[in-house]
């Protein structure tokens, strides 16, 4: 199995359309955080102090590195599935695509191997982008920005010590790694459905687009629905960032969205293991 | 031990309301260069993907090496090596790597190994590069030397000479033979180029409208049915008149490049060239036109009529 893994790493990351997404946020990321030095963090700062001044004597350095990073994680977890899909989409529709399945499954190698193999390597590309878009988000804050306590508006007002905040950041990362990983295998699973890579990427961001609306109106159909939507568990990393943390809803949370990848896998298995392969 | 390799028992393939392959009945022995032909759409990709596990049967089932597919699965293929129809591999990635990858899949392999088999097919000096830079010939190369790192016991060859120029067509025809003299493997070769069978099949079966029309060995197959000559002469027209005063050869005719074609069993050629000779004609040329492709064709030819009255 482990030499199958290696096989499809040096398919994956020998193509260059895995890379588009570290180019695009490598591109993105260091002009926002540019732009907020060059005085976007003013704007920042008037709209914080508007909200808080006149209830709050604040000090020290609030617009901090750790404020940024937070600000970026909410703001770029809708646009990372776009990234994670082009590769996902591709892993078995694009070998469909090109006719290797011709001889990738004319050995002695079950179907049900090859497609673990391959939606592993969709798991460690998803990892490996979310945690570069964490360093690199984080990184570029803090050295342009410098640390602090982190100033969190969620619920309320709390203020997190600085100490805290590498360890609350690595298990949100974590969380939002896991939200990234449902969408992967969403994606992975279309994947199996088709011979053509952009099918996949169309159907997952179709999902994820309606599946957002459907949970953003305050309509009691929508609303009953809700639990049953993947996305609704996509902000579970905030979570980490409450006071107290409720770590009884992020297990649950957890739970659900590793049941959601699982039920992705476990269905895409199932059906490829009886595709004729035609292409 | 069985001496029958591959088996196909009343394979069938429906696709909704069409029927690709309708309870196909083949049987390949060991050591046999065994041709399977039919023209285009015939089901003889169906079949062969259904063989090699990239099909489901609706119906029926495959024994390879006695074991059968319903039951082994992809576990009935390790000893088997095959190209269906043309070879696609990564683009990206250097022939050297594509072995590696797809050669490499129930056991790794070592890279003097690879860059003995790519001598093999003449592709060394491209072995770094991408193989998306390859030509057609040079992938059907390719995936040959594919299937002889893997050193199956079963050869299936879907078109293996298509898009080839005839230098590459008679180099995989040689490799075929060769594979078959030297080591013994069997040949499954899938083509709707007759000749190509003829030339290097010892057994074969047609398949139309995916249907088994006709099996056995290839030489037998030629002996069916009435064979035609054609005669090249220096005086064609004194030639026809004197064909035409016997019996024998009433069917003469001259052909449209000069020569006379006329039917008769090939063991009676050199009969009529000692007549011809005894004449006083200068015998060029005599062709035995009996070929597959006659018979092919009559037979597809025959069956359309059945299949369509």
């Amino acid at each position: 199995m482990i030499h199958l893994i290696w096989f499809e790493m040096i398919k994956t990351f020998t193509r260059w359309r895995t890379y588009i997404g570290f180019i695009a946020f490598g591109i993105i990321v260091p002009m926002v955080v540019i732009g907020l030095k060059l005085g976007g963090q003013n704007s920042f700062k008037r709209s914080l102090l508007s909200l808080l001044q006149n209830d709050f004597i604040i000090g020290g350095n609030v617009l901090n590195g750790w404020f940024f990073g937070f600000f970026f994680m909410g703001a770029l977890w809708v646009h990372v599935p776009i990234v994670l899909t082009i590769v996902a989409g591709d892993q078995i529709a694009g070998e469909g695509n090109a006719g290797t399945f011709r001889f990738l499954l004319t050995h002695s190698v079950s179907r049900t191997r090859i497609i673990a193999a391959k939606f592993i390597v969709t798991l460690i590309y998803t990892a490996v982008m979310v945690l570069f878009i964490g360093g690199l988000t984080i990184g570029l804050s803090l050295w342009a920005f410098g640390g602090g306590d982190l100033l969190v508006i969620r619920k309320g007002i709390l203020v997190i010590q600085e100490t805290r905040l590498p360890y609350l950041f690595l298990m949100a990362y974590g969380l939002a790694t896991l939200a990234m990983f449902v969408v992967s295998s969403l994606c992975f699973l279309f994947s199996a459905f088709t011979d053509n890579p952009i099918g996949p990427i169309i159907a997952t961001m179709a999902v994820i687009i309606v599946s957002i609306i459907i949970i953003s109106l305050p309509f009691d159909l929508f609303q009953s629905v809700r639990p049953y939507l993947f996305v609704n568990y996509f902000d579970a990393w905030q979570k980490v960032f409450d006071d107290p943390v409720p770590w009884d809803i992020i297990r649950m949370n957890i739970i659900i969205l590793a049941g959601f990848m699982i039920t992705f896998f476990l269905a895409a298995v199932v059906y490829f293991s009886r595709k004729d392969i035609l292409s | 031990m069985t001496d029958i390799i591959l088996r196909t028992i009343n394979l069938t393939k429906r696709y909704k309301n069409r029927l690709a392959v309708d309870h196909l009945n083949i049987e390949v022995r060991r050591g046999e260069i065994f041709g399977f032909l039919g023209p285009n759409g015939a089901g003889k990709s169906t079949t062969i993907r259904m063989i090699l596990h990239l099909i489901f049967p609706t119906e029926g089932d495959v024994e390879i090496f006695g074991a059968s597919m319903k039951e082994a699965g992809h576990r009935a293929l390790e000893r088997v090596g095959a190209v269906v129809e043309k070879p696609a591999f990564y683009g990206h990635l250097s022939a050297l790597r594509n072995m590696e990858i797809l050669g490499g899949l129930q056991k790794p392999v070592t890279r003097p190994r690879i860059m003995n088999y790519l001598e093999r097919v003449g592709l060394t000096d491209r072995a770094s590069d991408p193989v998306k830079t390859y030509s057609h010939g040079m992938n059907q190369r390719l995936g040959l030397a594919l299937i002889l790192l893997k050193e199956p016991q079963l050869i299936i060859l879907d078109e293996p000479t298509t898009g080839l120029d005839p230098q590459g067509m008679k180099e995989v025809r040689e490799l075929i033979l060769e594979l078959s003299r030297e080591r013994g493997v069997t040949v499954l070769l899938s083509s709707h180029l007759l000749y190509e069978v003829e030339m290097i099949a010892t057994q074969m079966a047609i398949i139309h409208h995916g249907k088994l029309r006709v099996g056995g060995s290839v030489q037998d197959l030629l002996k069916k049915g009435p064979s035609e000559v054609l005669i090249k002469t220096d005086r064609p027209a004194e030639a026809m008149q004197f064909l035409k005063t016997n019996e024998s050869y009433r069917s003469a005719r001259i052909h449209s490049d000069g020569g006379i074609n006329v039917e008769l069993d090939q063991d009676r050629i050199p009969e009529l060239n000692r007549q011809l000779v005894n004449a006083g004609f200068n015998v060029n040329a005599l062709v035995p036109q009996r070929s597959l492709e006659n018979y092919f064709l009559n037979l597809i030819e025959g069956h359309e009529g059945a299949d369509n009255p």
